[in-house]
Parts: C-alpha cells; structure tokens; sequence
C-alpha cells in the first residue's frame, strides 16, 4: 500500500505540473476531457461498481447539474458555483425519487429502467421551452475571474478546477472503499439476501450510494456548461454518454478505487484522437476499436485494466 | 374529427404487430438463456440496411429481398452467438450486459464507417400508396408489414408449440439441466434462438423498410420500445409480447394524438416503469 501510496503522489504531481510543459491548447483540452470523464465514472462506480447497481441513467444527473447552473445564471443571475450547489441539491432529489422505486427492481429490470428515466430526461428537456428546448441554452460570457467561474483566454484555470474536483472524487472513493459504507455496498452488492438478513438496511445503501453518484456526477455537469458555455440535451443527457460513464469504469476495472481513471486515461484519448487524425472518413473508426476493447474485456477480463497494474487485484 | 381518431387507432395496432414481432426475439432469447440483446436494436438496423442495399444494387423491392434479408440475419445471429455469447453464458449479468452494449456499439460504428451517418429511403416500392378500408385511409406499406408481423408472430409460436425442435428450445428454456439428460443439446438449441431471434428482428427491418428511413442510430428508439414490450408482455413471453406490442402501438398513437407527438416516446417508457414497479412479471411472463 505505501508502494501504492507513492505512484499516486507522483501521478497527481505529474498532472499538476502538467500545464506548466503543455503549451497545446488540444492537449489541454483532451486531459480536461479525461478528468472529467474519470470523476462522473467514479461517481458511477460508487453505484455501479461497489453498490452492483447498473445505472444507464447518469447522464441525468449530468444533464441536472449543467441546467440548474445555466438556467439559474441566465434567468436569475446567480452565481455558477452557487449554481453548482443547487445542482448537487436537485441532483439528489432525483436519485431519491428515481431510486425510491427503482431499487426494488433487480438485474435488468433495474438497468432498463435507468435507461428509460435518463430518456425520459432527455425528452422533457427537448421539449421544455423555458429550458432552451432543442436549441439549448448559451451560457453569458461574464468577466474572467474564478469568483465567475468563467475564464476565457486560457484554459489552465478549468484544468485546475477539474484536477480539484477528480481528487474530491478519489477523496470520495476512497473514503467509502474504507468505511463501514463500502463493506454494506459490497455486501449489498455480492448477497443483497444475506445482506438483509444481517439488518442491513439495503435501500437505505444503495440510496445513499446513489445520492453521492448523482453529486459527483452533477457538479461535472455545471462545469461542463462553464467550460464549453453552450449546452443543450443532445450534449448533457444523452445515452451514450450514460454508457460511456460505464464503459470507462469497466475498461479500467469496475469496483476498484483508480479503476474509473485508467479507463478514463484510455478511453477519452481513443475517441478523441481518432476523430481528429482519421476525421470524417473515420467515422465510425473509434466506435469499431473501443466497442471491441469493451467485448474482449467483458469476455477475458472483467476485472479490468487495472488489474494488469496491480498484479492480480486487489 | 371521429375520422381521425379512428384511422390513429389502426395505425397504432399496425405498428404494435411490428412492435410485437421486434420484441419476440427479444424475448425468446431471454426466456431461454437470461441474457437481455441490448444490441437488438441494431439488428433492426442492420437489416433495414441490407433491404436498402438490395434495392440500390439489385433493383429488388424490400418485399422480395425480404427472404434473402431474413436468411441473412440469421447466419448473423447464429454467428453473433458463437463469437460472443457463448464465451459469457455462465458470466456475470455485468459482463453479458457489457458484451451485447459492445455489440450494439460495433454495429453501429460499423455502419457509420460504411454508409455515413445520412438518412436513406426506399424511394418507390411496390406497397407505395394509400388503400381506403371503411373509410380509413392506411398506407399498404404499413397494413403489409403489419400482416407480415402477424404471420411471422404466429409462425413462431406454432415452431415453439409444435415442432419438435421447438419444444426442445422451450425445454432448454425451463430447465437446462433436465433438457440435457433427456439428450437436448442446449448449446445447439442457444445458437438457434439466436438464429430464429435474430431472424425475426430482420423480418421487422425488412417490412419497415419500406416506408422508414435508414441510418445509424435508427435501432435505438425501436430497442426501447421492444424492452417496453417485452417487460409488459413478460419477459420469456411470446404471446404476451404480441399483445403487449398492440398495447405499446396505442399508448404510441394515442399520447402522441392527445398530448403531443413529441412526447408520445415518453410515455412508452412511463409506461415500461408503471409495468416493472406495478407488476414486474408483465402479463403472461414466468416470475
């Protein structure tokens, strides 16, 4: 563990330094894209990798975050880190509501069911004027400051910012990996029966595994809306990007505290790359290669990536 | 006004047979081996786009290509559970999910890299036009691929009911274990589900083919809206999945009639959490 302990001291010093030596503005862009990435599939790994609870819906709380913020600053001038805060507040008011009856529901009843909520979602948000409606919402540029949450002759504070919030995220992790909540979520999670039978109050877990998924996931969403300054459903609430939340943590290795990142590290540069070297004519390309990654996975290695770097898991 | 209601009902019921036949294969791939295809969409897509390629190449109308569609799909659905089904049977629900999530994304991918992500139609088909039935204006596309949906439904049930091969696949379905002692090969009988699953979907693509656009993503909203029939219907269910897809058809039609067109999709998938919270077992499914 202090073997452990060290690698991840270097890799946050590496990523701390890391702008002070990239003078891409892309390559700024894509590590921002990574942590991004990395902190809501941590958020999905709380419910999904430790609680066993399969979401496709997370994109909502995604979605949640970015409108609360937009909508809040544009119509009633609030301040985007307050935004943010009210955010996470409703965030959780729908993992408790959608939870509530949800979590009754096992194996794939409760997977599909995700995926109709964060559908549903998506078409009350294409369909709410006072929200955009289709066309999305154009977040007002306001002066540079942090205070604004808006910067906009460089994009070094947002790299900061999300650095922040993917430590927040492991922080997270971490601490549930090692508390008493972990081992109920793993319980919950291996034999939900037994689990029961030792008083174990199931619901009460996965709800509150949920709420803290829904909290990391939002505040991703507002600084989303902040770093691009436009938003709209097809970008904020879309199933493939509930998908690809998962898809990160299995890559990486799902239930494993860095699992979330490893993926995040392989995945998000996979897209992004292809997309920009084999352009139009590659379309489809990156989708070929990644869906390929995640079969020969799924089959030979469920256990992740992860596992290659910590010989044999943990 | 009477008139209109009228002709959104039959249209409704219309589209559930293509819904009910869309679900079928769903559903007789869970019944049999636990395994949700959340790819099942795309095989839609799939076969909507070899009945286009027929028609541009060929010169073949979708209804006469449809039996080359169909054979098609089912080589590709026995192919499809060789190479990445049967490696996870006994797998974790996670990896099985993820492995059918992979699928759908690789055929997707698939077909944005061959034929772009543009919108593509059959111009002119053999079923184009109107035909007045009582009154009621119906497209011969639509009362085509309905009566197709009907037959190939009713075929199937008669397969699993009363051929031999048939019952074996419904015996794998109840007890593995048992089916094998009484010399059923089950691996063979998993293959064919997905064979006959598979088929049916290119069935549905083919007929839709004819009055729906093609492209890329076009499985998503079906693959939804077969999930809703299927957990309705039950899942394991074939003739609760019939039902279930005229169900879906009119709750489709219907909100979209009353309410607004562009929330018709929502209420499908309300419609799936009232079933699941309500009755999760669905009509006629196996608890």
């Amino acid at each position: 563990m202090k073997k452990g302990l060290l690698v991840f001291i270097l890799f946050v010093c590496v990523l701390a330094v890391a702008p002070l030596f990239l003078r891409d503005p892309f390559l700024c862009h894509i590590l921002i894209m990574i942590m991004m990435y990395a902190t809501m599939s941590i958020g999905w790994n709380v419910i999904g990798g430790y609680a066993g609870q399969v979401s496709f819906g997370n994109a909502a709380f995604f979605g949640v975050g970015a409108y609360t913020t937009a909508i809040l600053l544009v119509n009633f001038n609030v301040n985007p880190w307050l935004g943010m805060l009210a955010g996470c507040v409703l965030s959780v008011c729908l993992a408790v509501v959608v939870g509530y009856p949800c979590f009754r529901l096992r194996g794939h009843y409760f997977a599909i069911a995700t995926i109709a909520v964060g559908e549903i979602m998506g078409v009350i948000f294409t369909n709410w004027d006072y929200g955009g409606a289709a066309v999305g919402i154009y977040i007002p540029i306001l002066e540079e400051s942090f205070t604004n949450f808006e910067f906009h002759s460089s994009k070094i504070p947002y790299y900061y910012i999300i650095l922040c919030m993917l430590l927040v995220a492991i922080a997270v992790s971490y601490v549930i990996e090692e508390s008493r909540l972990g081992y109920y979520l793993r319980a919950v999670k291996d034999d939900p029966d037994g689990a029961r039978s030792l008083g174990i109050d199931i619901q009460k877990y996965k709800m509150i595994a949920f709420s803290i998924s829904a909290v990391l996931t939002s505040i991703c969403g507002t600084f989303y809306g902040q770093y691009v300054l436009y938003i709209d459903p097809s970008s904020t609430m879309d199933l493939m990007m509930s998908i690809h939340l998962c898809i990160i943590a299995l890559i990486g290795g799902i239930g494993k505290l860095f699992g979330p990142v490893v993926g995040a590290f392989v995945f998000i540069p996979l897209m992004e790359l292809t997309r920009v070297y084999l352009g139009s004519e590659g379309q489809g390309i990156d989708m070929i290669i990644y869906s390929l990654l995640v079969i020969m996975i799924a089959i030979w290695r469920p256990q992740g990536l992860w596992a290659l770097f910590s010989r044999g898991g943990k | 006004m009477e008139g209109v209601f009228t002709q959104t009902l039959v249209s409704g019921i219309l589209i559930g047979f293509v819904y009910a036949l869309i679900a079928v294969g769903l559903t007789m791939i869970f019944g049999m081996m636990d395994i949700v295809n959340f790819a099942h969409g795309e095989y839609l897509m799939v076969a909507m786009y070899f009945a286009y390629w027929f028609f541009v190449l060929f010169g073949m109308d979708p209804l006469y290509s449809l039996p080359w569609v169909t054979v098609l799909l089912f080589l590709l659905g026995v192919i499809t559970y060789y190479i990445f089904i049967r490696p996870i049977i006994n797998a974790p629900m996670l990896s099985q999910i993820f492995v059918t999530f992979g699928i759908l994304i690789l055929l997707r991918g698939v077909a944005q890299y061959l034929w772009n992500a543009d919108y593509r139609m059959i111009p002119q088909t053999l079923t184009s036009g109107n035909v007045s039935i009582f009154g009621i204006y119906v497209g011969v596309s639509q009362l085509v691929a309905a009566a197709g949906a009907v037959i190939c439904n009713g075929l199937i049930f008669w397969f699993l009911k009363s051929t031999r091969m048939g019952m074996a696949m419904e015996a794998v379905a109840e007890d593995k274990e048992a089916a094998r002692l009484m010399g059923i090969n089950s691996d063979r009988m998993f293959a064919l589900a997905w064979g006959i699953g598979i088929a049916t979907v290119g069935v549905a693509g083919g007929l839709l083919s004819s009055f729906y656009y093609v492209f890329p993503e076009v499985g998503s909203n079906f693959c939804l809206v077969a999930f809703v029939v299927v957990a309705l219907g039950g899942f394991g269910s074939v003739p609760g999945a019939f039902i279930a897809g005229i169900i879906v058809g009119l709750v489709e039609v219907l909100s979209g009639y009353l309410v607004a067109p562009s929330l018709k999709f929502m209420f499908v998938l309300l419609l799936y959490l009232g079933v699941v919270f309500i009755r999760p077992q669905g009509f006629m499914g196996r608890k």
